[in-house]
C-alpha cells in the first residue's frame, strides 16, 4: 500500500456538501466533533475549502440546483478522495422519490463527473454518529 | 569549521522543522484536553504533512501561478531563517549588529508571504482574507516593534556600548519584572498571537468557517508547505518573545545541556526521554497524555520552562476566546495596545533618566 494512502487513512480532512437536506444529517455530522464522540483523534478535521478536503459528506438528495455545484465541488477535491453519502436521502433519493426537484442520487451525479470515483454510503434517518464513524472506518479500510 | 559547528548547521534546519511539528501537536493536544476530548496522537502533524504531500496541486486558471506557487516557499524560507539566526545567538552567542532589526524584519516575512499567496489566487472569498489579513498585519505590527523599543530602551543601561541593538546582549537582561516590560510582555504576547493566526485574532484563515480565508485556493503539496510554515512558527516566535523579554537561554544553559550526567551529556539523556515518550505515545490515549507530561517535564528540566510558559499562554488564550472582528481587532492594537505602550515607553524613559530599575 502506498505511503499516500497509508497517510490519507491517518489523516482524513472533511469537507460537508449539503445538496438539499433537510438538517438533520448535517447536524449530526457536526455532533461527530464535539467531546462525547471526538472524531479528532482519528485525525479527522472539519475545513471549510473542498481543496483542503480528502472526504466530501454530501448530505440532502441531490437537488437541480445543487447538482450542478456539487459536480463542481468533486471537481475540485484534490484526489484520491472519497465520497460519503450521509443518510437515506443521498444514498438513494429517500423520501423525495419522484419529486420536481430532484435531479437524481449524489452518487449517480459523482459518477457524472468521474465514473471511478470512490463512494461510500451511510444509511439512517439521520444516521447515528456511531454509525457514520463506523462507515468511515469501513470505508477507509476498503481503499 | 570545528565539529559542534557542523553539527549546529546539518541539524538546525530539520531539527526546528520536527520541534515545530511537535509544538503544533501540543497546541492541538492541550486544547483538546481543554475542551474534555482526547485530541489527535502524537505523529498527527506528521501524517497530516504526508498526506497533504500527496494529494494532487490543483490551481485555479485564473491565479497568478508563479506568485501562487513562490508564496509559500517564501514564506517557510524567511521563519526557516528567522529560526537559524535564533539558534545561533542563543547557543554560540554569535551575533551581529542591529540583528534584533533583522528579526523583525524577517517576522513581517510569513505574513507578507500569505497576503501574497491568497491575493494571487484570483479568488472573493480569498481576497476579501487577503483584505482582513493586511489590515491585522496593519495593526499589530507597530505594536510589536514598539514592545521591543520599551525592551530595548529597558536595557540600553545594562548592556555594552554599541550593543543595545544586539539580541546576543539583550537576550541576557529579563525586562519583564519591570511595569514598563511587563506591559510591554503582555501587548507582546497577544502581537505574537496575531501574527500566530490563532483565536481571537485568526480573522485571515480560519474564517473558512465563516466563509472565507486565505488558504481557500491552496492543496496538496501548497498547503503542506504552509501548515509546515505555522509550525515553524510556533518554535519561532516564543522563542524570540522568551529572549526579548524573559532573558533567554544564555551559554550557560548550552554549556549545561553538554555537562555529563553518567556518562552520557545532559542533552542526550533529555534528547532519549523524548523519542522514548513519543514512541510509547502510540500505543494508547493514556499513554499519550503521559507523554505529554513527560514532554513538559522534560522541557522544564532542561530549562526550557520559558519556552513552554509562553506556549502554554498563547494555547489557554486561543482557547477562552472568541474570535473579534477585524475593526474590533484593529481598534484593540491601535487605541488599547498602542495607549498601552506609550505609558510604558514613558516609564521606561522615566525609570532610565532617574535609574529606577522596576520602572
Amino acid at each position: 500500500m502506498s505511503w499516500k494512502i497509508k497517510a490519507l487513512k491517518k489523516s482524513v480532512w472533511v469537507f460537508h456538501v449539503n445538496t438539499g437536506a433537510c438538517n438533520n444529517c448535517d447536524i449530526e455530522i457536526v455532533n461527530l466533533l464535539t467531546p462525547k464522540f471526538d472524531v479528532e483523534r482519528f485525525g479527522i478535521k472539519l475545513v471549510g475549502s473542498p481543496r483542503h478536503a480528502d472526504a466530501l459528506l454530501v448530505t440532502g438528495v441531490g437537488t437541480r440546483q445543487a447538482a450542478i455545484r456539487l459536480r463542481e465541488v468533486y471537481r475540485q477535491t484534490p484526489k484520491p478522495c472519497v465520497v460519503f453519502c450521509m443518510g437515506a436521502c443521498a444514498g438513494g433519493t429517500g423520501i423525495f422519490e419522484g419529486g420536481y426537484h430532484v435531479a437524481g442520487p449524489v452518487d449517480e451525479i459523482i459518477k457524472e463527473v468521474d465514473p471511478n470515483a470512490i463512494i461510500a454510503y451511510v444509511p439512517g434517518c439521520p444516521p447515528k454518529p456511531e454509525a457514520m464513524i463506523s462507515g468511515v472506518v469501513k470505508a477507509l479500510a476498503a481503499i | 569549521m570545528s565539529d559542534p559547528d557542523i553539527l549546529f548547521w546539518i541539524i538546525v534546519i530539520p531539527g526546528t522543522v520536527v520541534l515545530g511539528l511537535v509544538a503544533s501537536w501540543i497546541v492541538r493536544k492541550v486544547s483538546a484536553l481543554v475542551q474534555w476530548r482526547v485530541g489527535p496522537p502524537f505523529f498527527q502533524p506528521i501524517y497530516d504533512v504526508a498526506k497533504l504531500m500527496g494529494k494532487e496541486i490543483l490551481i485555479p486558471q485564473q491565479a497568478q501561478r508563479a506568485v501562487f506557487v513562490s508564496a509559500p516557499l517564501v514564506g517557510l524560507a524567511g521563519v526557516l531563517l528567522l529560526s537559524i539566526m535564533l539558534w545561533r545567538i542563543t547557543i554560540s552567542q554569535v551575533t551581529f549588529l542591529g540583528d534584533i532589526i533583522v528579526a523583525i524584519y524577517l517576522m513581517v516575512l510569513p505574513s507578507l508571504a500569505l497576503i501574497l499567496g491568497s491575493s494571487a489566487s484570483a479568488s472573493p472569498h480569498a481576497s476579501v482574507g487577503t483584505a482582513r489579513e493586511m489590515k491585522l498585519v496593519m495593526g499589530y505590527e507597530l505594536s510589536l516593534v514598539l514592545a521591543i523599543i520599551v525592551v530595548i530602551v529597558k536595557t540600553a543601561g545594562l548592556v555594552g556600548p554599541g550593543e543595545q541593538l544586539s539580541l546576543a546582549a539583550i537576550a541576557q537582561h529579563s525586562p519583564v519584572f519591570s511595569i514598563s516590560g511587563f506591559l510591554a510582555f503582555l501587548v507582546a504576547l497577544l502581537c505574537i498571537q496575531a501574527k500566530l493566526g490563532f483565536v481571537p485574532f485568526d480573522i485571515a484563515e480560519a474564517e473558512t468557517e465563516l466563509g472565507s480565508g486565505v488558504l481557500m485556493e491552496y492543496s496538496g503539496a501548497l498547503l503542506a508547505i504552509w501548515k509546515l510554515m505555522q509550525a515553524v512558527m510556533l518554535v519561532v516566535l516564543p522563542l524570540f518573545l522568551a529572549m526579548v523579554f524573559l532573558g533567554g537561554f544564555g551559554a550557560e544553559f548550552w554549556a549545561g545541556l553538554a555537562r555529563p550526567l553518567r556518562g552520557l551529556p545532559v542533552g542526550v539523556i533529555v534528547l532519549l526521554i523524548f523519542v522514548v515518550a513519543s514512541l510509547l505515545a502510540r500505543f494508547s490515549k493514556y499513554i499519550d497524555i503521559l507523554a505529554l507530561l513527560a514532554l513538559i517535564a522534560v522541557c522544564l528540566l532542561a530549562g526550557l520552562g520559558k519556552y513552554v510558559l509562553i506556549l502554554v499562554l498563547i494555547i489557554l488564550i486561543k482557547n477562552t476566546n472568541p474570535r473579534v472582528r477585524i475593526d474590533q481587532a484593529m481598534k484593540f492594537f491601535w487605541v488599547y495596545c498602542g495607549l498601552t505602550l506609550a505609558i510604558a515607553i514613558i516609564l521606561a524613559l522615566m525609570g532610565n533618566t532617574y535609574g529606577i530599575n522596576w520602572l
